[in-house]
């Protein structure tokens, strides 16, 4: 963090960015010409429906897919942090999940506890991994990428199999790790309650960028409207400005994803 | 002790240091079908090597790469499983080196011991070639151990962290395809690959970290290529089998050891 840039993303020249991105698999095409970029201290959050690509602009742009058409540029040096979706981990490699961590980036024993401590993970450096459970993996994964001291924060659905009470806490560390670390974030959510509480920038993708900008404004473009409805988008936008206050239940009419109950809302959070 | 004895048993010493962290590798990234296919190109091999007068093993070494960079190629195209790819390229492979074998006299007469191991005709060259490759390996491992690691446990978590991931990939390839060709010798074209992942899977128990994992395999296989030997000799059966059933009853036996590293300590 000695080159930590300033504050006002604007600013900022890209960590990294993706210009006319295309994609094809099989003939199908999976991303269609998508920009993007992500500056220090800037939270970015993709959001979209299943099969929208979010996942696989993350793989192109963290530079494990090469694209068609278009580049990815990152930073000369650019150190990244990731957490991807899901990670299978597998009982017949006998390993802990100190090994795990400093794999990544060897530190010391105090350090790693540390950042275990920072992302409210219990202290199980020495069990195996693949033993951590799905929520309790997510943090590790998370401390484990933050171990890395990283200039750019990948974190493909980082609420992945963490529970709805935790959910809440987990959003409000990552934009506590970006004020802390001035780090930049690359989000995939599908929570838009919390996309709209915790971002600086929406990317709203469909194969290609539909609509970008700031949560507010998102919420009134034509395409986000059309795409997850008009009923949540006025959902989001009072409750928007209504809570400075937790609650338990408010998730009902977030199946944004159709046929997927997977993650049902969370509670609220401070705006 | 005669000669040939001592150069049977170093033969096989030497491929079980060879396979034994490999194997490892085969089986924390779910290989042993891959391994197979490759193995059945060891035919190929044998008689590509008797045609062109290379030394079976390097021959062996060579075509089991070729395969292994074909299927890695083909890998990419997305409409057949890479199961399906696997069965139909290690059987292709293994039918054309059937039908070269029927052309060839003098491998035509050794084809048992390319299937299942000779062991006894370990010669001073092949002891060359098994001990240079156990170095390679080994040093190679060695050098690229972490990668090698981060790889296993998730490859785009590797990439995205800066591990050259396609390059750490075909250098185990490489690896896998050398111990292939020098395992060949010891236990047989239908037996190599058991030689690879049976000490590694009767190793897993016994091991709380990767490194114990690798050189108990390491350890489990020269165990078995010893016994295996000395019972081949004094009840004058096979010793490529006799070496696979050793290592088989191992493993049965770790069955009952309870896995360490995997008991809840404290962190």
């Amino acid at each position: 963090m000695t080159d930590a840039p300033a504050h006002d993303p604007s600013e900022a020249s890209p960590l990294v960015e993706a210009r006319g991105v295309s994609l094809r698999f099989g003939g199908r095409s999976v991303l269609d010409a998508v920009d993007l970029a992500v500056r220090a201290g800037e939270i970015v959050t993709l959001v979209g429906l299943n099969g929208a690509g979010k996942s696989t602009l993350v793989r192109v742009i963290l530079g494990i897919v090469k694209p068609d058409s278009g580049e990815v540029v990152q930073r000369p040096r650019l150190r990244v942090g990731y957490v991807p979706q899901h990670m299978q981990r597998d009982p017949v490699m006998p390993i802990t999940v100190e090994r795990f961590m400093t794999l990544g980036a060897p530190a010391p024993r105090e350090t790693l506890q540390r950042v275990l401590d920072e992302v409210g993970a219990d202290p199980i450096l020495g069990h195996p991994l693949a033993e951590v459970s799905g929520g309790e993996m997510q943090r590790v994964m998370l401390a484990r990428a933050l171990l890395r001291e990283p200039q750019l924060l990948v974190l493909d659905e980082p609420l992945a199999g963490v529970d709805v009470t935790s959910q809440s806490d987990l959003y409000r560390l990552i934009a506590e790790i970006r004020d802390r670390r001035g780090c930049g974030v690359l989000l995939v959510s599908h929570d838009l309650h919390l996309v709209m509480a915790a971002t600086d920038t929406v990317v709203c993708l469909n194969r290609h960028v539909c609509c970008s900008g700031r949560p507010q404004a998102i919420l009134r473009h034509p395409e986000f409207i059309s795409l997850f409805g008009p009923h949540l988008s006025e959902t989001l936008a009072v409750y928007q400005h209504a809570h400075d206050h937790r609650h338990d239940a408010l998730g009902e009419p977030l199946s944004i994803e159709a046929g997927s109950s997977q993650q049902p809302g969370a509670g609220g959070r401070r705006t | 002790m005669e000669d040939f004895i001592l150069r049977a048993l170093g033969g096989g010493i030497g491929a079980a240091l060879a396979a034994g962290p490999v194997g490892c590798f085969v089986v924390w990234r779910r290989m042993a079908y891959f391994g197979t296919a490759l193995a059945h190109a060891v035919l190929l091999g044998v008689a590509l090597g008797f045609l062109l007068d290379i030394e079976p093993i390097v021959a062996v070494f060579a075509i089991c790469l070729l395969l292994a960079v074909c299927l890695l190629l083909l890998e990419r195209q997305r409409v057949i499983s890479v199961d399906a790819l696997l069965g139909v390229l290690a059987h292709a492979v293994f039918a054309a080196g059937l039908v070269m074998v029927a052309f060839m006299e003098r491998v035509r007469v050794d084809l048992i011991g390319y299937l299942f191991g000779d062991i006894l005709s370990v010669g001073v060259v092949d002891l060359w070639l098994i001990f240079g490759t156990a170095a390679v390996v080994t040093a190679a491992l060695a050098w690229q151990w972490r990668n090698l690691l981060a790889v296993a446990l998730n490859q785009d978590l590797a990439a995205a962290e800066g591990v050259p991931v396609e390059r750490v990939r075909f250098l185990f390839l490489f690896l896998l395809a050398a111990v292939i060709a020098v395992g060949m010798k010891i236990v047989g074209m239908l037996l190599v690959v058991a030689l690879v992942i049976v000490p590694a899977a009767a190793a897993r128990r016994m091991a709380a970290t990767p490194e114990q994992m690798a050189v108990a395999s390491t350890a489990i296989g020269i165990a078995s290529v010893v016994a295996g030997l000395f019972a081949s000799l004094l009840w004058d059966i096979p010793a490529g089998p006799a070496i696979v059933l050793v290592a088989s009853g191992i493993f049965a036996a770790s069955l009952l050891v309870p896995v360490r590293g995997q008991s809840r300590r404290d962190g």
